[in-house]
């Protein structure tokens, strides 16, 4: 069947080679063959199969949140009432949840900078920083900080947490070892995780450190496929290297920046995992509560399954709406232009 | 990288009287960076050691001091933890879920990337569209109906149904970024393949496949990491199933208010930390390769 076909397509070619003059224009790549046995199952399983498993437990599910979340269904009850959006009203007088909200913000706020400046300074360091003689190239021994940066990403989320837990731990912990070692007693058995000023500052912490190196590789592989040429040129323009820092690396690894931003932004909008290691409960005076853990809690513990699903659907327009605001800002800032090199 | 033209000593040659004095401030900014970087990879470095060294302490050791070495150089806390604590069944079972979802999402997402990228049809854009809205929506809105969703398949609390939920989740990424590598390989390959008389099928297997085996490697690194890292799916659906790797850390840490173990929780997370570490040394290389792949594009 398939030499037929191939026969074919052959003398298609053969035709058009011959008479180019007669053949239609889209002829020449896009030419309708006739549905095969091979072509119809390859299609039915290649395409078919992924799709039905992706539709089946990806999109269904996120549609039916959508539907559960305008109704007060706990689930096991065999009935659920359409009520509008009363859960929605719930949920923005509960000042539980709004206070949630107001850490996630806070989350938003704050992890994407510190995370992305961190990891482009020491990605700059190892890239540029060496002699500004000669050939652009990084430090020596450049590879092996790069290496041992990455290792948290490798660590799981909640491997991460009970680590950091332990470490943050008032009396036998590494942190407050190291601290009156050095002769602040005045942190002997400080409790970094169970104080409301220091708790969301400890958490944050510790998702930095989860984080930076996995982006410094990306900026790495970015600023690496930055032309030399252009480093040079800067060099003899006499810029210094913070200057060839800020006009020229950060310009050129833009679309990097930008998808780091919007993947360090998800993340502290959803902050899950790295809330129910350190503080299970939601912190002192919930200062590390985040919406995901009181979804969690509201469907899985209460059972309040429509409520949950309005929690989800408020979570997921948050994270529409920042995904929005960081492509805004970056084609508002003239992004695109910078990067079309 | 490869295309630097200007030889380092006619640059010095140009450069040294424009610029007098600059070796000296190489020095201080060579210092500068490495002093940074060397805090950081401290900072790095010294949490993981610290836990390492726990892990065979126990816990009163634990409590006298932070920083003084065990006594004993015993394996009792990895016994303990292995064994009692379930992390060893609990590790199995996860090695057994990722590897089984892993070469599944791979396969599916490998075809699913290539029938996008190499054929226009009706409604291909819409699809690929819509696996792009699955990278972006949270998991967390998808939780709860998916909770019934596999109850009502009787997949609830076993692992059959983890691996088709981890399939489900990991497949946006995979397809997506397989996407763009099944659309830069050369369309005469197919072609030539085409003429030699492979069909859909022999031309995917034996032709494409083997040509974005780079491509592949990274995504299935990345997947690996993404699958063995999942929390958040396995205590929603899976709660009272076999527990994976990071459920059992979780419920052992969870309980440890109660029968303080600290050397065993050490030794728990050493063991769930140690073997990807160990892998990642190993295969660094190509993973820093496959960083800039992506990138690149």
């Amino acid at each position: 069947m398939t030499s037929v076909k191939t026969q074919q397509s052959r003398n298609d070619d053969g035709l058009a080679a011959v008479v180019p003059a007669t053949a239609p224009p889209q002829v020449v790549k896009r030419r309708r063959k006739p549905l095969t046995w091979d072509k119809v199952s390859f299609f039915a399983v290649f395409l078919g199969l992924p799709l039905a498993i992706y539709l089946l437990f990806v999109i269904w599910p996120f549609v039916q949140a959508f539907g559960y979340s305008l109704t007060d269904w706990s689930g096991f009850s065999p009935t659920q009432n359409f009520i509008g959006l009363e859960n929605y009203t719930k949920i923005f007088t509960d000042d539980i949840f709004m206070k949630a909200m107001g850490n996630n913000i806070l989350l938003v706020i704050f992890l994407p900078i510190i995370t992305i400046i961190l990891s482009l300074v020491l990605a700059s360091l190892v890239t540029v920083g060496g002699s500004s003689k000669g050939q652009i190239k990084g430090l020596r021994n450049s590879s092996f900080y790069r290496v041992v940066s990455f290792f948290p990403y490798t660590i799981p989320a909640i491997a991460i947490g009970i680590m950091w837990g332990q470490i943050y731990d008032p009396s036998g912990g590494l942190l407050n070892g190291i601290l009156t070692g050095l002769g602040f007693d005045q942190f002997k058995d400080f409790a970094w995780l169970g104080d409301r000023n220091t708790a969301m500052i400890a958490t944050m912490f510790v998702i930095v450190w989860g984080f930076v190196g996995f982006y410094m590789v990306l900026f790495v592989a970015g600023i690496k496929g930055i032309p030399a040429e252009l480093f040079e040129a800067a060099r003899i323009d006499g810029a210094g290297r913070f200057r060839t820092a800020v006009s020229i690396t950060i310009p050129l690894i833009r679309d990097n920046i930008q998808t780091a931003y919007i993947y360090m932004g998800i993340l502290a909008l959803d902050a899950f995992v790295y809330m129910a290691a350190l503080n299970s409960g939601g912190g002192p005076d919930n200062s590390t509560l985040v919406m995901a853990q009181q979804l969690f809690f509201t469907a899985f513990s209460k059972g309040q399954f429509g409520l949950a699903s309005a929690m989800g659907v408020v979570l997921a327009v948050a994270t529409l709406i920042f995904s929005g605001l960081v492509f805004l800002v970056n084609r508002l800032t003239g992004g695109d232009k910078d990067v079309s090199l | 990288m490869t295309t630097k033209v200007s030889t380092p000593e006619m640059k010095s040659l140009h450069f040294q009287p424009r610029t007098p004095g600059t070796t000296t401030g190489d020095k201080v900014v060579g210092a500068v960076s490495h002093t940074a970087l060397t805090i950081w990879t401290l900072i790095v470095i010294l949490p993981l050691l610290w836990t390492f060294m726990s892990s065979f302490k126990t816990s009163s050791e634990i409590f006298a001091s932070p920083f003084a070495l065990p006594g004993e150089w015993k394996l009792d806390n990895y016994i303990k933890a292995w064994s009692e604590a379930g992390i060893g069944s609990a590790f199995l079972n996860s090695v057994l879920v990722v590897a089984v979802a892993l070469v599944i999402v791979m396969v599916l997402g490998a075809m699913c990337a290539y029938v996008l990228a190499r054929y226009t049809f009706r409604g291909s854009r819409a699809i690929y569209y819509l696996m792009l809205a699955g990278l972006t929506f949270p998991i967390f809105l998808a939780m709860v109906p998916l909770f019934f969703v596999l109850r009502n398949m009787g997949l609830l609390n076993t692992l059959p149904g983890l691996i088709l939920v981890y399939v489900g989740f990991a497949l946006p990424f995979t397809v997506f970024f397989l996407f763009s590598f099944f659309k830069s390989l050369p369309h005469e390959i197919t072609e030539a393949a085409a003429l030699d008389g492979a069909g859909e099928w022999r031309t995917f297997f034996q032709v494409m496949l083997p040509m974005a085996k780079p491509g592949l490697a990274s995504v299935a690194i990345f997947n690996f990491l993404g699958l063995w890292n999942q929390f958040l799916i396995p205590v929603s659906i899976n709660a009272a199933g076999p527990r994976v790797l990071s459920q059992e850390l979780a419920a052992f840490a969870g309980q440890m208010g109660y029968a303080v173990d600290y050397g065993a929780l050490f030794a728990a997370v050493s063991v769930t930390v140690i073997p990807v570490l160990i892998v990642y040394v190993i295969f660094q290389r190509q993973l820093q390769g496959s960083v800039s792949q992506g990138t690149s594009k």
